[in-house]
């Protein structure tokens, strides 16, 4: 720490010259976060469809449920998965433990609720706008889902956007079930976490810009997002 | 061209409506034959927009008997009517992309979509249009995409909530005129309205609603003529209830 502009420089120049360390990590985090937010979208979307559009006994609880879970602690996720996983599991036996698919796992159960939770909410609106003149062409609750979901596109993109935030700048579930081990399951917030208690600021400082360029690319493009629906008078 | 019989004439008797202790609806008798001009009139909470909801079966009556051509309300009947809302809900897509989606919805077959998209936009004078974000156009020309696409799903009956309440005088007559024309072409029209001169341009026959009751149901000329109750006397003459 004695030398802070030092590190910096120094972690410009590993940026600039695209060390192979650097950019294997910043891979695995994008490969392991983009699957994980892909998978939380095509589970997540349709459920917050179905919570928005068909009625049924007991909607009102599973939505405060579905809220909640918005808020799960990474290191519980990571714990459960953990114990998933872990040779004594259920699921040992597939020696997922300690590999991306663990982490993706993870990751796809944290972001998920949140994916879904946002959903709901965005398309809860739409279906209250249109559920009458649906109803009026015939179709129902469950055949307005697929409707409501490519009406709400736009703000579904920034629904999946901040469950891509949430993903890729966690640290708690991935450390758990990845392990951070080198050249395996090391992810950016893991290393950030190594490095820096190792001393080693320069890669853990490039890393952290690495993190913050792509926290300012998810804010631009959920800018850009609503801006483009504006345009089109899509909101 | 019916597929499963006429839904017309309608037979109402009895309807009732309650939300909380006071009614809404109260005894709501009448029938509709199979053509014309329907107008309900009365003033804002009269019940004319519940009572076209519970007919479109948007929502269900409390009690009462409704008969259409014989037969109790039911997807089959709802299915031959299409509707028109005070405030346009169209989709976030293009002007055509709207209509086909209805058409879509009824489950046509492809070249009778493509056919029945193509005379809606022609019809409607939106050719022009077609290929615009639909909520990117005007009041009125949204309210003309919304009935555009109730047309194109050839209703036998059309049910129109104040279609007209919030357009200016140029946009309200392009669609008077595409209801007359409508009507002149077969398509029984029923319209709710509180506007009595919109009334009077469009109506044969009026039915007048007054504290969720139907006071009166009369041709449109001896209606306006002559009204029978006090309270349509009133309401046609313009006077501010006390």
């Amino acid at each position: 720490m004695e030398d802070l502009g030092a590190a910096f420089g120094l972690a410009l120049e590993l940026m600039a010259a695209g060390d192979p360390e650097l950019v294997g990590i910043v891979r695995l985090s994008l490969a392991v976060s983009l699957t994980a937010v892909a998978i939380a979208c095509l589970l997540g979307m349709p459920l917050g469809a179905l919570l928005a559009s068909v009625p049924f006994r007991g909607r009102g609880a599973a939505i405060v449920f579905l809220d909640a879970l918005m808020g799960l602690p990474p290191v519980v996720v990571g714990l459960f998965v953990y114990i998933l996983l872990s040779n004594a599991g259920p699921l040992g036996a597939l020696r997922l433990l300690y590999t991306p698919a663990a982490m993706i796992l993870a990751q796809t159960i944290l972001v998920t609720p949140i994916v879904a939770a946002l959903s709901r909410e965005l398309l809860a609106g739409l279906q209250e706008e249109y559920a009458d003149q649906l109803r009026s062409l015939g179709i129902g609750p469950w055949r307005a889902i697929p409707t409501l979901l490519w009406e709400g596109r736009f703000g579904l993109a920034t629904a999946a956007l901040a469950g891509f935030g949430r993903a890729i700048a966690e640290v708690g579930a991935v450390m758990i079930v990845g392990g951070n081990i080198k050249h395996a399951t090391r992810v950016m917030t893991t290393a950030i976490a190594l490095e820096t208690s190792k001393g080693e600021i320069a890669l853990a400082l490039a890393l952290g810009l690495v993190l913050l360029a792509l926290a300012l690319f998810v804010t631009g493009a959920a800018a850009l997002l609503r801006e483009t629906a504006a345009r089109l008078a899509h909101a | 061209m019916p597929e499963e019989g006429a839904i017309l004439p309608l037979e109402v008797r009895g309807l009732g409506l309650a939300f909380g202790p006071r009614p809404a609806l109260k005894e709501v008798t009448f029938a509709l034959g199979p053509r014309g001009l329907t107008v309900v009139l009365g003033a804002n909470g009269a019940g004319k927009s519940l009572l076209l909801r519970i007919l479109h079966g948007l929502l269900p009556p409390g009690r009462g008997e409704i008969r259409w051509n014989g037969r109790p309300p039911g997807p089959a009947v709802w299915r031959r009517q299409a509707m028109v809302f005070q405030s346009p809900v169209l989709l976030r897509r293009s002007v055509a992309a709207n209509i086909a989606f209805a058409l879509a919805a009824r489950g046509l077959p492809r070249a009778e979509r493509r056919r029945r998209l193509a005379a809606a936009l022609e019809g409607c004078g939106l050719d022009g249009l077609a290929r615009r974000p639909a909520r990117r156009l005007s009041g009125g020309e949204q309210q003309r995409v919304a009935l555009a696409r109730a047309l194109a799903l050839e209703p036998e009956l059309l049910l129109l909530d104040e279609p007209t309440a919030s357009l200016d005088p140029a946009a309200t007559r392009a669609i008077e005129s595409l209801l007359l024309r409508a009507r002149d072409a077969g398509t029984r029209i029923v319209l709710v309205t509180h506007d009595v001169a919109q009334a009077r341009r469009l109506a044969e026959e009026v039915i007048f609603l007054h504290a969720g009751r139907v006071i009166e149901q009369a041709p449109a000329a001896a209606f306006f003529a002559a009204p029978r109750s006090a309270a349509a006397r009133a309401y046609i003459e313009g006077r501010l209830p006390a």
